[in-house]
């Protein structure tokens, strides 16, 4: 591959050409705030925030659609970067119930605290889903927050509720377009564009119908690139830990994060690095999962039919009963079938026991189902 | 994945999901990939936005044929003479890949005989695809190469399901498109093990890695990997098992996460069969329709709640990894039948850990020889992965084929099984769904997939529905020689007229009571794609809104 090197900040950056001079910059562990750029998604250029200095080019070029070149020299900080990334951010707030952002109390805020600078309960960080995990806030903690230049815009905007796995607050929604990419680029679906233009702009389906009216196939890939709290699941517990695996539907394979909290699956994240789906999942993968595993449907313990009817048993007694009666048929008589869901492990314990054990071939699984 | 041993020496898939982008055209016949295969579909769309081209071959018009160059739009059941079609014309317009075929591939001349019984005329009358599409398309798939091709039951739930997969292979042949990036034959696996199933042995005809049941010296082997004595005649399907179970010749089932009540063809007589056993067990996470025919019921943990290995559709193996202590009193499946053979006193089933099962498996499989926990750990990998060292093989048959030289197979056109009639004027194709999976038994526990479809919607032509006076939302009785069914009608131009498509996924419409239990002679798969039906309307219902 082709290598370059620039100057950003007098550090020497080593950087293959093609890369972006803010993927230069974040390969070498320089922070340039950024909120439209997504890695896996085409350069935007929307928010201006990613603004930086380079010599003998005019102006502040954005860093996310600049390509880095040999011998560049680079600055992301100084103070005429500053101003600008304050006015730039100032306009994304002036649409963003954003007063939590300026307190210096906001980390200590509880959902019950009387708020000192009356902002309404629906609009403070504390209530937002993406609290704590809100790319707005880190940026907004980087560059700083002052009093509004410029008159808020406090229109209330439609919430779209009709899906039955995320949610869709448009007031939360700063117009970076991630979802909309998201959707055109990673899914080739295009369920949801930019519509109207000026402040009336907004994320909308083909028509402004509700989403579940939409071609949206629930997939989630534009939830899980959204910065804020605007496209959110409906359910947001934060999972004591995450457990690596791969999906139980199809044969595809997506690699995935089982999110646990109380010995229960609450959440499913998909794995970057999954070499089948670099971590993109399907609406079964991504939202199919933790409600079935839950289910309280599920069998809990053994049942062996008595007079015609299924009722619980120890597993001493059914395995007994199993292997008292399985031995005394010939191995033409029984058959064995194996299951396309279950583990290579599985599936090889079952074979073997067929040919090994009750001395047949008769094994199949569904696989020509 | 018999036409794809014969062909190329091993039934896998040839290459690598992600090398796709590589791939100048994509064929991608009998599979409706954006819903089945999300993924891959994905990976489909955004290849062509980057340039690739795209041929769909669906009865039914399918999503991506939005995004395709051209569709052809063939008749169910008709793959075989539309693919000879696209190769007769590429071999009279000498688009193939002559050094290919002559350094690679044997029985060449012989094939190209038979493509003489396939002009575009014959081709046209019976596919119903204008002769110049086929021609079309057949020039785009040959003059772009790396070109893949992917199919899934589409193709193989046939009569001929076997001629279908030679068919395709046969085209990969010719155009030199196997065994480099972005080229191949690439079934694509439904559910989510079931290359690993197939890997390790979970077949009538073959132990584990393929290796036949009848051949003497392989025998031999596995009676001393396990110590036993081991039966040398190859078993039954499970198409042909659940007819030997109704007559009675088979007696004792013990059956592992499957719901045959709902999958099988004809599946009024299924139940019956298992019904007629004199043991059957059932060991599955929920009470399916199946499991409450049984006489013991094992409960068995999901894949959340235990470790192991499952195969993807492109050979790879990856790590499942327990996530939650089992539900309840459940167990993992590999526990549970090593109990069993225990408490029948047999050893060689002392496994403590998953683990050390996949040992055992690497020890008697030469293409797992290499795999072992400690480097899944790392990242999956892909069979034939021989020895430690060996890194997985991302593309087969790349110098060679597995069995050496491929085989080119002369075919010859056979209808499907049953065709419509007067009586039966109509032909049920199955198709899948997005939002549920197989038969439900998992997705349907899901509240939020059920408000996308809840309930089955048979898909029918505005023709056809106008003729019958069917309406939107109307519902419907669909009858075929085996049975009936009851369902909404969802009238689409999606579906051409004289065709019906249904999915299988609800038990309160258990649409394999009337497809038909025909087997293709070798792969012994039913053939799901093709039944004659007659459709009539029940009374109104209005339709419910989501
Ligand atoms: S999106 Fe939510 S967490 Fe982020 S700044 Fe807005 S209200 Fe606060
Ligand atoms: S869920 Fe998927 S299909 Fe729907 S809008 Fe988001 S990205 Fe698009
Ligand atoms: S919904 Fe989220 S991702 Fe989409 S434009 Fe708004 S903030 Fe950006
Ligand atoms: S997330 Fe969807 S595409 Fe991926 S393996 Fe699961 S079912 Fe298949
Ligand atoms: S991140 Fe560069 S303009 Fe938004």
């Amino acid at each position: 591959m082709d290598k370059i090197t620039l100057t950003i900040n007098g550090q020497e950056v080593k950087a293959t050409r093609g890369m972006t001079v803010l993927e230069a910059a974040q390969s070498a562990d320089i922070y340039v705030p950024t909120l439209c750029h997504y890695p896996d998604l085409e350069p935007y250029g929307g928010c201006r925030l990613c603004i930086v200095e380079i010599e003998k080019m005019r102006g502040l070029p954005t860093a996310c659609t600049t390509p880095a070149t040999d011998g560049m020299v680079v600055t992301t900080e100084s103070s005429a970067i500053q101003q600008v990334r304050q006015t730039s951010l100032e306009l994304i707030l002036s649409t963003h119930p954003c007063d939590c952002l300026e307190c210096h109390r906001r980390e200590r805020c509880g959902p019950y605290d009387i708020c000192l600078r009356h902002v309404a309960v629906t609009d403070r960080c504390v209530v937002c889903p993406a609290n704590d995990n809100c790319e707005l806030q880190q940026v907004a903690d980087y560059i700083g927050v002052h009093e509004l230049r410029i008159p808020r815009d406090t229109m209330p905007r439609t919430i779209d509720t009709s899906n039955p796995f995320f949610d869709l607050d448009r007031n939360r929604c700063i117009l970076c377009a991630r979802c909309v990419r998201a959707c055109q680029e990673i899914t080739g679906v295009g369920a949801i564009d930019m519509a109207y233009r000026g402040y009336g702009m907004k994320v909308a389906t083909f028509g402004d119908m509700p989403l579940m009216d939409s071609i949206c196939r629930s997939c989630g890939e534009c939830m899980v690139r959204c910065p804020v709290g605007a496209i959110t699941p409906k359910d947001t517990v934060l999972p004591e830990r995450e457990v690596k695996t791969v999906c139980t539907y199809c044969g595809i394979g997506c690699s995935m994060y089982l999110g646990v909290k109380d010995d229960k699956v609450i959440s499913v994240r998909g794995d970057e690095q999954g070499p089948a789906n670099q971590g993109r999942l399907c609406v079964k993968g991504r939202f199919g999962i933790a409600e079935f595993v839950n289910h309280r449907e599920r069998l809990t313990t053994p049942l062996i039919r008595k007079n015609g009817r299924l009722v619980k048993a120890s597993w001493d007694e059914a395995l007994d009963f199993i292997a008292g009666k399985l031995g005394k048929y010939r191995g033409d008589e029984v058959a064995v079938i194996s299951s396309a869901k279950s583990t290579n492990e599985d599936n090889y314990v079952m074979q073997k026991l067929a040919r090994a054990v009750l001395g047949t071939n008769n094994v199949d699984h569904c696989a020509r189902l | 994945m018999a036409g794809l041993v014969t062909t190329f020496g091993s039934g896998a898939s040839t290459n690598s999901i992600k090398d796709m982008s590589d791939a100048r055209c994509i064929l991608a016949i009998g599979t409706n990939t954006t819903e089945a295969h999300p993924i891959i579909g994905m990976n489909m769309r955004k290849a062509v936005r980057e340039g690739t081209r795209l041929i769909v071959a669906n009865p039914l018009e399918i999503p991506l044929v939005r995004d395709a160059d051209i569709w052809l739009q063939h008749r169910s059941g008709t793959d075989v003479v539309l693919l000879m079609g696209m190769m007769k014309v590429i071999v009279d317009e000498d688009l193939m890949d002559t050094a290919f075929i002559e350094e690679r591939c044997e029985n060449y001349d012989f094939f190209k005989d038979s493509l003489k019984n396939y002009p575009l005329s014959l081709v046209e009358n019976i596919t119903g695809v204008p002769g110049e599409k086929v021609a079309e398309a057949a020039r785009l798939y040959a003059t772009n190469s790396p070109a893949a091709i992917f199919y899934t039951m589409g193709i193989t739930q046939h009569t001929h399901g076997t001629d279908n997969v030679i068919a395709v292979a046969n085209l990969a042949m010719l155009t030199g498109n196997v065994g480099k990036p972005g080229s191949g034959v690439n079934p694509l696996r439904g559910q989510n093990n079931v290359q690993g199933a197939c890997d390790v042995g979970a077949l009538p005809n073959v132990y584990p890695g393929y290796q036949p049941v009848n051949n003497e010296d392989i025998k031999e082997k596995f009676e001393s990997a396990w110590g036993a004595r081991l039966n040398p005649t190859p078993g039954k399907t499970l198409t042909e098992i659940m007819p030997l179970a109704h007559e009675g010749k088979i007696k004792a089932m013990y059956l592992m996460g499957e719901n045959p009540s709902l999958s099988d063809p004809d599946s009024t007589h299924v139940r019956e069969a298992l019904r007629r056993l004199d043991l059957f067990v059932v060991q599955d996470i929920f009470l399916s329709e199946t499991a409450q025919l049984a006489d013991v019921v094992l409960p068995a943990t999901s894949f959340a709640e235990k470790d192991g290995t499952f195969t993807n559709t492109e050979r790879r193996v990856q790590r499942v990894r327990k996530a939650i202590e089992p539900v309840g009193d459940s167990r993992p499946d590999w526990w549970i039948t090593c109990q069993i053979a225990r408490r029948m006193g047999a050893s060689g089933f002392d496994f403590e850990h998953p683990s050390q099962i996949m040992e055992e498996i690497a020890s008697v499989t030469p293409s797992y020889g290499g795999i072992n926990y400690s480097r899944l750990e790392k990242e999956g990998l892909q069979w034939p992965c021989p020895t430690e060292e060996h890194p997985g093989t991302a593309i087969l048959h790349t110098e060679l084929f597995s069995r050496g030289k491929g085989h080119f197979v002369p075919l010859e056109y056979r209808p499907a099984a049953e065709l419509p009639d007067d009586e039966y004027p109509l032909v049920l194709t199955t198709d899948r769904s997005l939002f549920q999976f197989h038969t439900g038994t998992m997705t349907r526990k899901v509240r939020g997939l059920n408000t996308f479809l809840s309930e089955e919607l048979v898909a029918i032509n505005p023709g056809d529905a106008e003729a019958l006076g069917i309406d939107d939302g109307d519902k419907i009785q669909v009858i075929s020689r085996r049975g009936e069914v009851t369902a909404k009608a969802g009238v689409t131009e999606s579906t051409p007229p004289g065709t019906i498509a249904m999915t299988f996924h609800f038990a309160e419409t258990p649409t394999n009571e009337l497809t038909n239990p025909a087997l293709d002679p070798v792969s012994k798969i039913p053939e799901f794609k093709v039944a004659a039906v007659r459709v009539q309307k029940i009374g109104r219902v209005a339709a419910k809104t989501a």
